[in-house]
């Protein structure tokens, strides 16, 4: 089937969320790196799910539990298929990115990383994906190596040769950075990092899956980590794929109902891949919902959404040249963006251009991001951040820049 | 919801203590300091008090955030000098009555220019930012009262 043409004017017609007044004015929604909106087509799936379809999934014997397993098990081969893995069992459904890392650093850190090893992350990276491995370290007694950025926001890797050596033994860094919008060249790190070491390769990919073609088995990582709710799909769900020889060689995260094989007095064994790390009931109806977000967002070619938010990040970045007095965070080149522009305004707050241009309809984020080491490397307390996605158009960043003269008006 | 008014937010006065901080520096020799942080937002200010036998002699501050937290704290730090630590109190939980809606509260002369941020209480995410430093100034007051209470026979 040939991809849908993306004709965002179309597209927007189907979130119904977008359609709607904000302090007296159409709402222009441009936090997407937070979370998207909704297209008819999920909410379907979701209410169609708890209309007919609800049961709990493996356990019964009756039709609607079979329907149930059949949307969760099928929502998972969706996911598998969409970025690329090798085997839909080697996908475990997640509450989102932050819980599969977590589960990585415990299941996977606690048992294989000891004192003297060494944990690569990047300055660039989102909280996420840095918390749970400082405390892996503090746990283990294992030390912290970073990536630094430079001025435009990407990797040096000059020093590679250094910061990897045979004490590495994970290297954690994200696709897409959040922050800045750097599209990062994760290949060619995974194939410098192979050359050096075998230390495990884990990838933060929550903003990436949503906006460029993902495929983890030629990205040759060992895990890759993302989010639903940032590509159309509910709150609440997200997934982790990695390797099946990592997912069977870990321990379970967490113990409960359906991740058992055998439970016995003195202990018990697991069930296989996945299921060993989906303790308890699942997010099922979040399972579906992604699943049916994957399906709507398969209708366009990713490259396609990728140069639409592209296009719009390059006639934002014009138009806020024009205006002046702005500094936009992130690479210059247009191929090493994303649809994030961040930026700060002479004289204003972010929080206060945040505020100014919520009045205007403008849904924008301000603040650091979950980036405070973004934050520190370039000296600022906070950006302010617009984020498009397949749904913006150009007259989108009109209004936003349309309303960045109000905050001028105000602040001089 | 009704469209809250940003000339209600800011206010001249508002700008003006922005752009012109009062107090802003550090002090010598502080009997207390406190710095407090607003972790959504990255805002923070670090208080400086000089407190002689129970009454504000001097205080500054440094920091950075936005228009609100900084006038905020730069009204606050006017209105300071030279009260006792009971009265500091106090204006501590008068201002924050104001941030709540408290409309008794807004007609009250001796909050002096803070009663600009008044409009404040109609932006509910900015609420925190307007209260910074004056939970930065409650600290440094508890942990004042704390220590000369231990020092008293
Ligand atoms: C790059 C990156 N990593 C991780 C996360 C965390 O995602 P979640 O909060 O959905 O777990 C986010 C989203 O905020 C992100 O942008």
């Amino acid at each position: 089937m040939s991809p849908r043409a993306l004709d965002a004017a179309a597209v927007r017609a189907e979130f119904p969320a977008l359609h709607q007044e904000v302090h007296g004015v159409p709402l222009v929604y441009l936090d997407n790196a937070a979370t998207t909106q909704k297209p008819v087509a999920v909410l379907d799936a979701l209410d169609a799910y708890y209309r007919r379809d609800n049961a709990n999934v493996h356990r019964g014997i009756h039709e609607l539990s079979r329907r149930a397993t059949d949307a969760y098990e099928g929502a998972r081969a969706k996911v598998a298929a969409w970025i690329g893995a090798p085997d839909a069992a080697e996908v475990v459904f997640t509450r989102g990115t932050t819980e599969g890392l977590n589960l990585l650093a415990w299941a996977w850190g606690t048992a294989r990383v000891s004192e003297g090893d060494e944990i690569l992350l990047s300055v660039q990276d989102h909280h996420s994906n840095l918390v749970p491995w400082q405390l892996l370290a503090r746990r283990t007694g294992a030390a912290l190596r970073y990536v630094e950025i430079d001025d435009e926001g990407r990797w040096i890797l000059d020093d590679l040769h250094e910061l990897v050596t045979e004490r590495t033994r994970l290297v954690a860094v994200s696709h897409v950075s959040n922050a800045l919008g750097t599209v990062n060249p994760v290949s060619a790190l995974i194939d410098a990092v192979r050359a050096r070491s075998d230390a495990l390769v884990v990838v933060d990919g929550a903003q990436a899956v949503p906006h460029l073609p993902v495929d983890v088995a030629a990205l040759d990582c060992d895990a890759y980590a993302f989010s639903g709710h940032k590509m159309c799909g509910p709150t609440g769900i997200g997934a982790l794929w990695a390797r099946r020889s990592l997912l069977e060689d870990m321990e379970p995260f967490q113990g409960g109902g359906e991740m058992i094989s055998v439970v016995e007095r003195e202990g018990s064994t697991w069930a296989s891949v996945p299921h060993k790390f989906e303790a308890g009931t699942p997010n099922i109806a979040g399972a579906v919902g992604l699943g049916a977000a994957v399906s709507w967002l398969a209708g366009f070619d990713r490259n396609e959404i990728l140069a639409h938010e592209q296009a719009l990040s390059a006639y934002a970045m014009e138009r806020l040249d024009e205006l002046g007095g702005i500094r936009v965070f992130g690479p210059t080149r247009l191929e090493e963006r994303s649809g994030v522009v961040s930026f700060t305004m002479e004289g204003t707050h972010p929080h206060d251009i945040a505020t100014i241009l919520d009045s205007r309809g403008v849904a924008i984020r301000a603040g650091h991001h979950c980036a405070q080491l973004v934050m520190q490397r370039y000296g600022t307390p906070a950006t302010a951040r617009a984020s498009f996605y397949l749904y913006n158009t150009r007259d989108d960043v009109d209004r936003l820049v349309e309303a960045l003269g109000t905050v001028r008006e105000i602040f001089g | 919801m009704e469209t809250p008014q940003l000339s209600s937010l800011y206010q001249q006065l508002i700008l003006e203590h922005y752009k012109h901080p009062r107090n802003k520096g550090a002090l010598d020799e502080p009997t207390v300091e406190i710095h407090m942080r607003n972790p959504t937002c990255g805002d923070e200010v670090k208080l400086q008090l000089r407190v002689d036998d129970g009454v504000v002699t001097e205080v500054g501050f440094t920091g950075q955030g936005c228009s609100i937290s900084q006038a905020s704290i730069s009204m606050m730090t006017q209105q300071l000098a030279g009260m006792s630590v009971d009265d500091a109190l106090e204006l501590a939980r008068r201002f924050t009555r104001l941030m709540h809606g408290d409309d008794e509260v807004a007609r009250d002369r001796s909050l002096g220019d803070l009663r600009a941020l008044q409009g404040v209480a109609r932006f509910p995410v900015r609420v925190k930012c307007a209260l910074l430093g004056f939970d930065a100034l409650q600290e440094a007051l508890n942990a004042t009262e704390a220590s000369t209470e231990g020092a008293t026979p």
